[in-house]
């Protein structure tokens, strides 16, 4: 263990949908809070917001299959004074609902939940259509909104007990599948700050949600090259922790981002605006490359779209190539 | 809070005040609805001088009724209203949709204390006014209204079907929404842009109760929602006919008036006929 009370990484890890972690955040919250309430559209379990409905049934609202309803219904919650955690799967909201959150909770500043599951490739035989992938370029435009995206379970669930203090409209992005859970109940987390989960000093890989898994197995698999990478982890998307950001970056002189989303628009665009503006450096974005997904299981998806350790690593190498012609 | 009922008469002589402050506001604007809000006068004037549980001294009385806007662009009516209501000075209605004003083209919730929700963007109120309906239920609270001003273009948005689907199944009672029925939208009659009819059936359909009045006439406003705060088990649909442009002769029923304001020499006619109208407003079917 490291001082972030991360666990070593090694190939029989324990897996889980962080989405399991998001259930048991919301029930504890639930038990916590009297105003924290929950509305679903038609996915509870799927969700996970199940634990909650079952346990609060008097505090949970079954929309129906109405994406647009469950956030303007979420809107009028929170303004009697609910914190509401309104969840389907991301492709659909934010997917489909996204003027109603812009109008109704941003612009309206009303601090409902916005809980996207099933997001990214790794959503699997379901194809395109489900695997939300610009999720977090929507979410992160709009003024108010928060965007939150935990690297396993554990954090989904601090997270989610986090969420439902905070002040603001939030958005948080929950994924299908088992993911490898990397921290520990020890593991610090607030919204806000972004995490050097391994310190380094020749290139920084700076990751979200799944793919904080793979810049961990990168840094690994680097270190056999005689590459020391720092990792960074960003479960903040937004506000983004710039001054973190800029301090390692500045100091290893390249950098690797890498989300299970569009490279345009989520955290390779928010991390290619901060190195721009404050501390140019050679970059390359691991991301989808602006195309659809489409059906497969989901580790022959991340690695048929280069969203794993491997393609880390070669972008890894490609940075500090530059980084050497600077 | 208003202490004691104004009259008829009273009544109507305030809904042609602020007709003239709509007037005056949206040419000052240079940009603006004008048929909408003419036509919600008496709504309006019904609303806030009779019907409300509010006090304009304390915006977040903790319980007040619920006003919710949904077709934003109606703002006009409901800011001259409030100011005429004791909200805040009449001066200021010579602001709206300028840079820095609380008075904002389409309304937010977060400029203006009073108002209860930002819109503009279509079909979201009735959304709101469930989600408020239920926390409302979840508290044990009773006794609050939410009453919802909606527009009839804007029941072309799913959203507004979606929330209907709701109020319906969870028999929100508390919920009274006033359907803004003039049969205009921005691109013509809404029969032949998107055909509504019968709206009456449709919100039966989905579980509520409706009531139809005619909705320039104050009274029947008032009466309408004494009877669908009667109503158990049900939210209530009031589908109130109005007449867009209501009392300047030039506007009225013409649908090129649903998106633009007077200029100077279309207020100064409109001003001059709502003055000579007496200070009333007669619905057609007194």
């Amino acid at each position: 263990m490291s001082d972030f009370g991360l666990r070593s990484l090694h190939t029989e890890m324990e897996s889980e949908p962080i989405r399991k972690g998001f259930g048991r955040g919301l029930l504890e919250a639930g038990k916590r809070w009297n105003n924290v309430v929950a509305a679903c559209a038609d996915l509870t379990d799927s969700t996970q917001m199940s634990l909650f409905a079952e346990a609060f049934p008097e505090r949970f609202v079954e929309i129906g299959v109405a994406e647009q309803n469950l956030v303007t219904v979420g809107s009028g919650l929170a303004a009697m004074g609910k914190i509401p955690f309104v969840s389907s799967y991301a492709a659909f909201s934010p997917g489909r609902n996204w003027e109603q959150i812009r109008t109704t909770i941003c612009l309206n500043d009303r601090p409902v939940k916005i809980v996207g599951s099933h997001a990214g490739v790794s959503v699997g035989p379901d194809g395109a259509t489900h695997q939300m992938l610009e999720d977090l370029g929507l979410m992160r435009v709009l003024p108010n909104m928060v965007v939150i995206a935990p690297c396993d379970s554990i954090e989904a669930e601090k997270a989610t007990v986090a969420m439902a203090q905070h002040p603001q409209p939030n958005y948080v992005r929950l994924a299908r599948e088992a993911t490898p859970v990397i921290t520990t109940a020890d593991t610090p987390f607030e919204i806000g700050p972004a995490y050097v989960l391994k310190p380094g000093q020749d290139v920084s890989l700076v990751a979200t949600g799944t793919m904080t898994y793979h810049a961990l197995k990168a840094a690994e698999e680097l270190k056999r090259d005689g590459i020391n990478a720092e990792v960074v982890h960003v479960p903040t998307l937004k506000p983004l922790d710039t001054a973190t950001l800029v301090k390692s970056i500045t100091r290893t002189g390249a950098v690797v981002t890498a989300e299970e989303g569009q490279i345009n628009g989520g955290l390779g665009s928010a991390i290619a605006e901060t190195v721009a503006e404050y501390c140019p450096a050679p970059l390359v974005r691991i991301g989808m490359p602006d195309r659809f997904g489409e059906s497969g299981k989901p580790d022959e998806l991340l690695a048929h779209f280069g969203l794993d350790a491997k393609h880390i690593r070669l972008a890894a190498h490609h940075a500090l190539d530059r980084k050497g012609k600077h | 809070m208003a202490t004691e009922k104004l009259s008829a008469i009273e009544l109507q002589g305030i809904a042609n005040n602020i007709r003239e402050d709509i007037i005056r506001m949206l040419e000052h604007a240079g940009s603006g609805h004008s048929a909408g809000p003419l036509g919600l006068a008496d709504i309006f004037t019904a609303l806030y001088f009779d019907i409300l549980k509010h006090d304009p001294k304390q915006p977040d009385w903790p319980e007040r009724d619920i006003l919710l806007l949904s077709n934003g662009h109606c703002v006009p009516v409901r800011y001259a209203t409030m100011a005429r209501a004791g909200y805040f000075d009449r001066d200021e209605l010579m602001t709206l949709r300028q840079l820095g004003s609380r008075l904002q083209g389409h309304p937010e919730r977060l400029r203006l204390s009073g108002l209860e929700n930002t819109s503009g963007p279509l079909g979201c109120g009735l959304s709101q006014a469930c989600g408020m309906s239920l926390a409302m239920r979840m508290d044990g609270q009773q006794g609050r209204w939410i009453y919802v001003v909606m527009g009839d273009g804007e029941q072309d948005e799913g959203n507004v079907w979606e929330a209907a689907m709701l109020a319906g199944k969870y028999k929100l009672s508390n919920i009274i929404a006033i359907t803004d029925r003039n049969n205009i939208q921005i691109d013509g009659p809404t029969e032949n842009v998107m055909p509504l009819e019968s709206l009456k059936a449709k919100w039966q359909a989905f579980g509520w109760h409706v009531l139809e009045i005619d909705g320039n006439n104050i009274d029947a406003v008032i009466e309408a929602c004494a009877m669908a705060r009667a109503v158990t088990e049900q939210p209530v649909m009031i589908l109130a006919y109005t007449v867009p442009g209501k009392g300047v002769d030039f506007m009225e029923y013409d649908f090129h008036w649903h998106g633009k304001p007077p200029n100077k020499e279309e207020a100064k006619k409109a001003l001059h006929e709502l003055r000579t109208l007496g200070g009333k407003i007669r619905s057609e079917h007194e």
